[in-house]
């Protein structure tokens, strides 16, 4: 009678241990969500270190997927071979002749140059970044890459692939990093419309499409204009390709990016010598520079 | 008489399973797949692992790592940290308390419970992030990644038995 009294009484208080215990998880998650909101370098970090650890895993898993697509898109071409060559002969006719009118064009703006004394845009450096993870959800548009601080990837630094903006750096760890893509709903990507050099901010929104926000005046808009980087807030540098306007109705401009993120397997992280978007790093103020020059 | 060193490690270690087994399942989902369209809608696979694994051993998944396993999530999907944290812990607890339920239905029977489940789960986790992104997001691929969820699973339901069976068998 004693013995099943003394049972009871520690089913009850292991029941009573169990839900303080669930309780309190529920109280830690709320308590992170507050944490994280409020931007924390330790929550930060803490992201960066689990990412890096997980780095070696992901790395691995992604080598085969990207042999398999490989093979796949091997058969693919194959299949295509001729119907391919035909465009190329086409697009080849077509881009020398674009060719031509880059060299003058080239040679014309070297002469303008000159007798401007404008100065030269700084010179870029760049890594070549695998990826290694493509965070697939409807909240969140990023991917992990395989390079880190210890290979120079720094925080808002842009990243490109071939000459085509696919987004920034938003946290690094040691060796991974994590991408934010221009789709992403935290994005915000000062561009320009190329044709009327007017400005805007491309507003990502967890869709394959951003859209175009703020854009200064009301120019003519059409469909397939060219959407480039603006040298506005010193993120990026100018004249970099994003995206082509893809629809234009009720007053919502949407772009529809040139990156194709399925393709992506390596990437450019590039350091033009700016800020990045972030404002945290900057370079120092233009003025020492002038200064030197003058001494 | 007391097991061997080696017998309890065998066992200390199909112990692991089911959060191995889920962990797996989470960076699965992180793998780029190459496949046009698929990375916004990739399906929920960890959620599956722990609704599984709470309604069949939930002593080898208890709420705590069903947390730890949010918590992983959150910081590879990049999702704002906790959203997830708190689904797994809900959806954990909430089939390991109807486990009478699901245990000995048929399949199809299954599948719409856990229909209802995922369909909670993925609700309170659109209503989370838009509240701490601060803006509303866009419910259409939300609604996308809850129905390839539901595809997923008796693909998943069969792989994560087999596991079962193979290492969970009768310890």
């Amino acid at each position: 009678m004693k013995q099943s009294g003394a049972t009871g009484r520690l089913a009850t208080v292991r029941l009573l241990v169990q839900r303080f215990a669930f309780l309190s998880l529920i109280v830690a998650s709320v308590a992170l969500m507050i944490l994280g909101k409020a931007d924390i370098v330790l929550i930060e970090r803490t992201r960066a270190l689990v990412g890096d650890a997980l780095a070696p895993m992901l790395d691995a898993m992604a080598r085969p997927a990207a042999t398999i697509a490989r093979i796949t898109e091997n058969f693919h071409e194959l299949a295509n071979i001729r119907t391919e060559n035909a465009r190329l002969r086409e697009e080849n006719a077509r881009l020398m002749h674009w060719q031509t009118v880059a060299r003058r064009l080239e040679a014309e703006n070297v002469v303008l140059h000159d007798h401007l004394n404008t100065v030269p845009d700084p010179g870029s450096a760049f890594v070549t970044a695998r990826v290694i993870g493509d965070m697939g959800s409807a909240f969140g548009h990023s991917m992990l890459l395989g390079a880190g601080s210890k290979d120079g990837v720094r925080k808002g630094q842009a990243v490109l692939s071939g000459e085509v903006l696919v987004g920034h750096i938003a946290e690094v760890g040691m060796r991974s990093s994590r991408l934010l893509l221009i789709t992403d709903i935290n994005a915000r990507t000062p561009v320009l419309l190329e044709a009327t050099r007017t400005q805007a901010i491309l507003t990502g929104d967890n869709t394959a499409r951003p859209r175009l926000n703020y854009v200064a005046g009301s120019p003519a808009i059409s469909v397939g204009d060219r959407v480039v980087t603006a040298a506005a807030g010193g993120a990026f540098p100018p004249g970099i390709p994003v995206g082509a306007i893809s629809s234009f109705n009720d007053g919502i401009i949407r772009v529809e990016p040139f990156i194709q993120r399925h393709h992506l397997e390596f990437v450019a992280v590039v350091d033009y010598g700016l800020g990045g978007i972030l404002p945290f790093e900057r370079p120092p103020p233009p003025e020492r520079r002038r200064r030197g020059k003058e001494e | 008489m007391k097991a061997s060193i080696w017998v309890r490690m065998d066992i200390w270690v199909r112990h692991l399973v089911p959060f191995g087994v889920t962990l797996f399942l989470l960076l699965l989902t992180a793998v780029p797949t190459h496949l046009p369209g698929f990375a916004g809608i990739t399906p929920m696979l960890p959620l599956m692992g722990v609704c599984y694994w709470a309604i069949y051993r939930p002593d080898l998944l208890p709420a705590w790592l069903a947390f730890i396993l949010g918590l992983l999530s959150d910081i590879v999907d990049g999702t704002p940290l906790g959203v997830n944290a708190l689904v797994m812990i809900l959806v954990q607890a909430t089939a390991a308390s109807q486990r009478k339920f699901f245990l000995g239905k048929s399949f199809a029977v299954t599948w719409w419970a856990f229909g209802l489940l995922s369909a909670g789960a993925v609700f309170l986790s659109w209503v989370l992030a838009s509240m701490l992104i601060g803006r509303v997001i866009d419910p259409l691929p939300v609604a996308f990644v809850y129905l390839m969820t539901l595809c997923f699973f008796p693909i998943l339901t069969w792989f994560l038995a087999r596991t079962q069976m193979a290492f969970l068998r009768d310890v």
